[in-house]
């Protein structure tokens, strides 16, 4: 029996402890982790799944130089010296490193401090950038420093929950399990959910506000005037530990709340539960963050905690929950442009002194570098001449892609440290180094509450992958620091990390782990989760600010006047928002390797409001275009009151890899917050039209789908991958068209013609008679049971029977995934509530669903209240 | 007293009439039955399996002496009418008897169309019509000589002519097959589904050559020898049948000076242009259509029956479907297939089972089918054809059968379909529904796709 590790998920920011089990085969059986704080056991679907993606399926496996694999001493000497010319040549700021908040904390230090410390320059940036950067600079501006007070138990201790632009349901299922559960627990516990449109988060909330826009500062601001108005400002704790109070309420007051797009009722409703609620929690995500007044929108929210005093003590406080397992390790480590080390300022030259020295370096860094967004503007202005990418995926992710992707293409000389050989990104690269994914690697990650967890290998190394830090250190060493990067472990990194952080105590600051500066090899080995600061060996970090200690040079927190942004409505089109669904994470580059994940949402969509839809000429099922001034993407379209009116949501997942224009990043402009830089992912303008095909295709192959029609996009499955699709021109020879989607070029093909309807229907069988792949194309979207089409492949099933495309009289179709830690269909949901399971937990005994990660559970509370809702109309 | 019916041909349409007279009006004739083959009613459909030895002949014998005894049927087997004398009334034998009938029911059949072919009356030359041409095939299986195996040519690749090349191969005998179309059954089939029948033929042995043009049959001693087709190749054999197609029996009607076109004609009633006269079966024209399956003959024989008893009756012709009767080689085709303006195909392939299924359409209306490989429903499509029933929006499951028609709407947004605050469902009846969720309604899909899945 393989040995059970603890480690730790490496999705969402919340930062799950897991259990994972190495099956001897390659693979893991994964469970949540009872002992970890953050998660007490739980995991939700995406982490359930983590076992299923660790196959080394297209996974980089050698350093590959412009196609060829080449030596790793070649491929370090190379870095390094074109690294070096660039500097010598150029100066420091025509180098960058573009890096992510998925690679851990050890590796993020040693990118760090080799451009900072070494390269000179502060061209290093994150993926970070475009998820938390305006809760950085919000927090900066309030706090003195990047601090997040609360701990996740503020949400069992707290009586009101206001979650603002997070879909914690779909984005931090853990935690909003954790909710679910305090709400049972406390029947007073209220939820209210900020967000333009509905989410599966709506479904908890006792109030759901379809905020406008950006409507948030107004929102805020509103609440800020009423507590005053109220009388419900706590004016002690203004007075003793706050500055800017006066200016910040006093340009609240100037602010009308209509702005924020609510009703009179609504906002009374609001303000009544907020400022009637001592014990209250606002906790935010993306929907804030990615704006261009993000930094404000936290501001706004800060304001109203700390002129209530309610901060930094249990149930109560403004909470950043943030996307990235590792995004608060890089705040922390400092890797971001305007960021030193340690929560230290680049701006401060006694900082810049102090990290110097104990580095050792030859010079430091002592202006900002370029954040993400003006990073990738310079590499297209030809500014950049050698940049390093590090586990993440920028051709897709930025704002206005297809220019990042141009501007990447120009700079000449780009390394891609990655895990996969095959993203949109490694494709402009011209050296890939192949790095060591989740479950290889080894150090630490921090979460949304400071948690500090070790993610530990699991699995050897592949072919030639090394840790991220390694390859940073061995170039180190060939452009000459080999001393300062003599690393032989994550630990000794760790160890000169938290050294490091011990200057904290002589500048003031808030980030300070020097307690763990001594840890030995054994107990980094043996590491448990520990919330930070630990300024001493066995300290423990709780709340902040409870106190009124803030980290300003006046001790006080700022209060900041942030004004509502002018409300100007588009010039035409409709608001785009985009976003995560529930099942996938970023690029899916691991989590599309699950075919359970690829079920859930399997297809790049628009969400769109019904009257919206009407008024665009769109029925269910189509295909939209949407035109930026950037870029444009084909999408499904899907027709739901979720969506507010005049805006449209587009989820964040698709790449070129997985789809023909399913990409949200071309067509959204690159327009930032100006004090945080972050971009306002949330923020585009797209006119939507219908995008009228000749032919609508589905395909389920044994083999990877591909297409070269203007429309596709495609998903794995249990037997293989599925392709949606759609074409302008029919193609003359069906046969070659699904032979050439399906992967298959041998094998006996079927076909069943209506060429009068447009209908074709492609099955090929191998010799053995067992299918590989089924194609199916109509005129309008394909009527098929999509899952049954995918449980097929690999039977023996003849063409006729498999061609239908659904089950026949006696096999039932289970519909489209709901559960996906046991895959379960609708239908068997449908027809197990109908059979009584008139609860989560009875449709939980009669189906399993839902018994798991729990993920699914908000959907199966609409199934069964949908079914009741008929049932009780029908009976009427 | 009785009146007195003369029947002429003991063929299945006439003894399907008979059964029905006796049934409903026993005794209310005094029936004479002539026949030119020397039997009774025998189901001529089953030469087939008589010939590939599945059955015998007695096994497809339809009405036995018992039979005709007890009903009263003066049996005149083996004799020819040579004429009718409408005026007296009576029918001549060949024998020069004269039998007087109130009555009379013409029901010759039809007779093998013989390619007049330089050697076409040679010795060894048959059609494939009764059991004495099923006996010469059988005859010859059973050897020409110790030291070689039989061989027979056949000319005509449709329904018949594979059915006897397939039935002598059964019989180890050596069997081509000649056929001047590209392909084979080419009324019935297309050219995937021909080469699909040829494969399976040539599987049993069976040569197969198509677009081969017959020139000259060969003789020996004034037995036939062989077939020369035009491009000079010689197909040796010891006996050749000719299988392409048949001609309606009208003779006598003619020469009695009833109304005759292709065939005797015939109103709704089966009554000729002589109201004492009927007709029925392959030598019957109505309405201008002629007839060769089985299945019209049988509603004819009913309206034949009806008539004579004084009841009004009338024939309505009814889609068709035939099959071919070679073990193995599973084949169905019915109603009209023919291509043809407003004609839609769906057409199904899978050459890895030998499966060829093509439905034609004429607007909502599913007209004509044909099935290589897998017959299965083929009664539930023949009802389809039949009952004229629009096909609406089963059209895309058609071809998969009953089993895939009776089900639910589909959804084409499958891949997309969990989302939380979307649902829906569907009743019992595969109707759609739309569910309102708490404060949180959506449009359902599937009530726009209802309508058409």
């Amino acid at each position: 029996m393989a040995k059970t590790i603890c480690t730790t998920c490496p999705y969402c920011g919340t930062g799950c402890g897991v259990l994972a089990t190495p099956d001897g085969r390659g693979g893991l059986s994964i469970k949540g982790d009872a002992a970890h704080p953050a998660n007490q056991g739980r995991l939700c679907s995406k982490g359930s799944a983590l076992g299923e993606t660790v196959s080394l399926e297209g996974r980089a496996l050698d350093p590959v130089f412009r196609g060829s694999r080449i030596k790793w001493d070649d491929a370090l000497d190379l870095v390094a010296a074109k690294f070096l010319e660039a500097v010598d040549e150029h100066g420091p700021d025509s180098v960058a490193f573009y890096v992510s908040g998925q690679i851990l904390t050890e590796d993020y230090y040693v990118a760090n401090k080799l451009m900072k410390g070494y390269l000179g320059s502060a061209n290093i940036d994150t993926n970070s950038r475009l998820c938390m950067a305006s809760s950085v600079a919000g927090h900066k501006r309030a706090f003195g420093t990047d601090t997040v007070p609360g701990t996740y138990e503020d949400l069992e201790e707290a009586d009101l929950v206001v979650l603002v632009g997070s879909n914690l349901a779909w984005c931090h299922p853990v935690l909003y399990q954790r909710l679910v559960m305090a709400k049972k627990m406390n029947p007073v516990l209220k939820v209210v959910n900020i967000d333009p449109r509905r989410t599966a988060t709506s479904d908890l909330a006792d109030l759901h506000l379809s905020v406008r826009p950006d409507g948030d500062v107004a929102l805020f601001n509103g609440l800020l005037a009423q507590i005053v108005a109220r009388g419900a400002e706590d004016r002690d704790w203004i007075d003793a530990h706050t500055s800017g109070a006066a200016q910040a309420i006093a340009v609240a007051q100037a602010g009308d709340p209509a702005e924020s797009g609510l009703s009179a009722e609504e906002l009374a409703q609001f303000y009544d539960l907020w400022i009637g609620t001592e014990k209250v929690v606002t906790m935010y995500s993306q929907g804030v963050n990615q704006s261009s007044c993000g930094a404000d929108k936290v501001n706004a929210i800060l304001n109203c905690h700390l002129a209530t005093g309610r901060i930094g003590r249990p149930g109560m406080g403004p909470f950043s929950v943030t996307g990235q397992p590792n995004a608060m390790g890089g705040r922390e480590v400092g890797g971001l442009a305007n960021m030193l080390a340690c929560h230290l300022d680049i701006e401060n030259a006694a900082h810049r002194a102090a990290v110097q020295e104990a580095w050792g370096s030859p010079r430091i860094c002592d202006h900002a570098g370029l954040k993400a967004v003006d990073l990738f503007r310079a590499c297209g202005e030809g500014k950049i001449k050698a940049l390093w990418i590090m586990g993440t995926n920028p051709a897709v992710s930025l704002p206005d892609a297809e220019a990042v992707s141009q501007a990447i293409a120009r700079v000449p000389f780009v390394v891609v440290s990655d895990v996969l050989a095959e993203t949109d990104t490694t494709r402009l690269a011209d050296l890939v180094l192949p790095a060591l994914a989740w479950g290889e690697k080894s150090g630490t990650v921090t979460n949304s509450e400071r948690m500090i967890s070790r993610q530990r290998a699991l699995l050897p190394a592949p072919g030639q992958a090394r840790a991220d830090w390694q390859i940073i250190a061995q170039v180190a060493d060939r452009m000459g620091w080999g001393d300062h990067f003599a690393y032989d472990s994550a630990a000794d990194i760790f160890r000169e990390y938290a050294a490091l952080s011990g200057l904290a105590k002589r500048f003031d600051r808030d980030f300070d782990i020097s307690g763990l500066k001594d840890i030995t090899d054994a107990a980094y080995e043996a590491f448990q989760p520990v919330r930070w600061p630990v300024a001493e060996p066995g300290a423990e970090g709780g709340r902040f600010f409870a106190d009124g200690q803030f980290y300003h040079a006046d001790k006080r927190a700022k209060m900041l006047p942030v004004a509502a942004p002018a409300v100007t409505p588009l010039p035409r089109g409709f608001h785009l928002n985009s976003g995560r669904i529930r099942d996938q994470w970023h690029t899916m580059t691991r989590t599309g390797r699950s075919a359970r994940l690829s079920q859930h949402l399997g297809e790049p969509f628009v969400e769109i409001h019904p009257e919206d839809a009407k008024a665009q000429g769109l029925g269910p099922a189509d295909l939209a275009r949407l035109t930026s001034d950037t870029g444009e993407a084909i999408l499904r379209v899907l027709i739901t009151e979720r969506a507010a009116r005049g805006a449209v949501f587009v989820p964040i997942h698709w790449t070129l890899a997985t789809g023909a224009a399913g990409r949200v990043g071309p067509l959204v402009h690159e327009v930032t917050d100006p004090v945080s830089g972050q971009p306002a992912s949330k923020q585009g303008r797209v006119d939507v039209e219908k995008f009228t095909a000749v032919w609508y295709g589905f395909a389920a192959s044994s083999a990877t789908c591909r297409s070269a029609r203007p429309y596709w996009s495609i998903a794995r499955t249990a037997t293989g991958w599925s392709a949606e699709l759609a074409g302008l021109r029919a193609p003359r020879d069906w046969e070659a068209e699904a032979r050439y989607t399906l992967g298959l070029e041998a094998g006996t093909a079927s076909v069943l013609e209506d060429p009068r309807k447009g209908t074709v229907r492609v099955a090929i069988h191998d010799d053995a008679g067992v299918l590989q792949g089924l194609f199916f194309a109509a005129r309008q979207p394909v009527e098929v049971a999509r899952r049954h089409a995918v449980e097929l492949i690999g039977t023996k099933v003849p063409a006729g029977e498999a061609l239908a495309g659904r089950p026949g009289a006696d096999r039932p179709d289970p519909g489209a995934t709901v559960c996906s830690c046991y895959n379960i269909g609708v239908n068997t949901l449908r027809a197990a509530v109908a059979g009584g399971a008139d609860t989560v937990e009875k449709l939980g005994r009669a189906t399993c669903a839902g018994t798991n990660c729990g993920s699914c559970k908000p959907e199966l509370q609409a199934l069964i209240d949908a079914i009741s809702t008929t049932s009780k109309v029908a009976a009427e | 007293m009785a009146e007195k019916l003369i029947v002429i041909g003991a063929g299945m349409a006439s003894g399907r009439a008979l059964e029905h007279l006796f049934e409903t009006a026993p005794g209310a004739y005094e029936v004479t039955l002539f026949n030119a083959e020397p039997r009774g009613n025998y189901n001529r459909l089953m030469l087939s399996p008589v010939l590939s030895g599945e059955k015998t002949y007695e096994e497809i014998v339809t009405h036995d002496a018992a039979w005709y005894e007890r009903h009263g049927v003066t049996c005149r087997f083996g004799e020819k009418v040579a004429r009718i004398d409408r005026a007296a009334k009576v029918v001549i034998s060949e024998t020069g008897e004269e039998l007087a009938y109130d009555r009379l029911l013409i029901a010759t059949g039809s007779t093998p169309f013989m390619i007049p072919l330089p050697g076409h009356d040679l010795k060894g030359v048959v059609a494939y019509r009764d059991l004495e041409d099923t006996h010469r095939m059988i005859d010859l299986g059973a050897g020409v000589g110790p030291e070689r195996t039989p061989r027979a040519v056949v000319i005509g690749g449709g329904l018949l002519g594979l059915e006897a090349a397939a039935g002598m191969a059964a019989r180890g005998i050596e069997v081509t097959v000649v056929h001047i179309m590209g392909h084979l059954m080419e009324r019935q089939l297309d050219e995937s589904a021909g080469a699909l029948l040829k494969a399976a033929l040539e599987q049993r042995g069976i040569r197969v050559l198509c677009g081969a043009n017959s020139k000259e049959i060969v003789g020996d001693n004034g037995h036939v020898a062989g077939l020369r087709l035009d491009d000079g190749r010689i197909l040796p054999c010891d006996l050749l049948v000719m299988a392409v197609g048949i001609r309606p029996n009208a003779a006598l009607g003619q020469a009695a000076g009833l109304e005759v076109n292709r065939a005797i004609v015939v109103d709704d009633h089966m009554v000729t242009s002589d109201p004492a006269i009927l007709a029925l079966g392959e030598c019957v024209e109505h309405d201008g259509q002629l007839f060769g399956l089985v299945a019209p003959l049988y509603d004819q024989a009913k309206v034949v029956a009806a008539t004579l008893t004084g009841a009004v009756a009338r024939f309505v012709p009814q889609e068709l479907s035939t099959k071919l009767k070679v073990t193995g080689c599973d084949l169905f085709s019915a109603g009209d297939f023919a291509e043809g303006e407003g004609r839609e195909d769906i057409v199904f392939r899978d050459p890895a089972r030998g499966i060829y299924r093509r439905l034609v359409l004429e607007g909502e209306r599913l007209v004509g089918a044909v099935f290589y490989g897998d017959t299965s429903d083929a009664t539930w499509y023949m009802g389809l054809i039949r009952e004229k029933e629009p096909i609406g929006d089963r059209r895309d499951m058609l071809i998969f059968g009953p089993d895939f028609c009776g089900g639910h709407p589909l959804d084409p947004m499958g891949a997309v379909a969990a989302s939380p605050a979307k649902d829906r469902t569907q009743g019992r009846n595969g109707m759609t529904q739309k569910i309102d969720m708490a404060g949180n309604s959506d449009r359902w899909l599937a009530d726009t796709l209802a309508g058409r899945a």
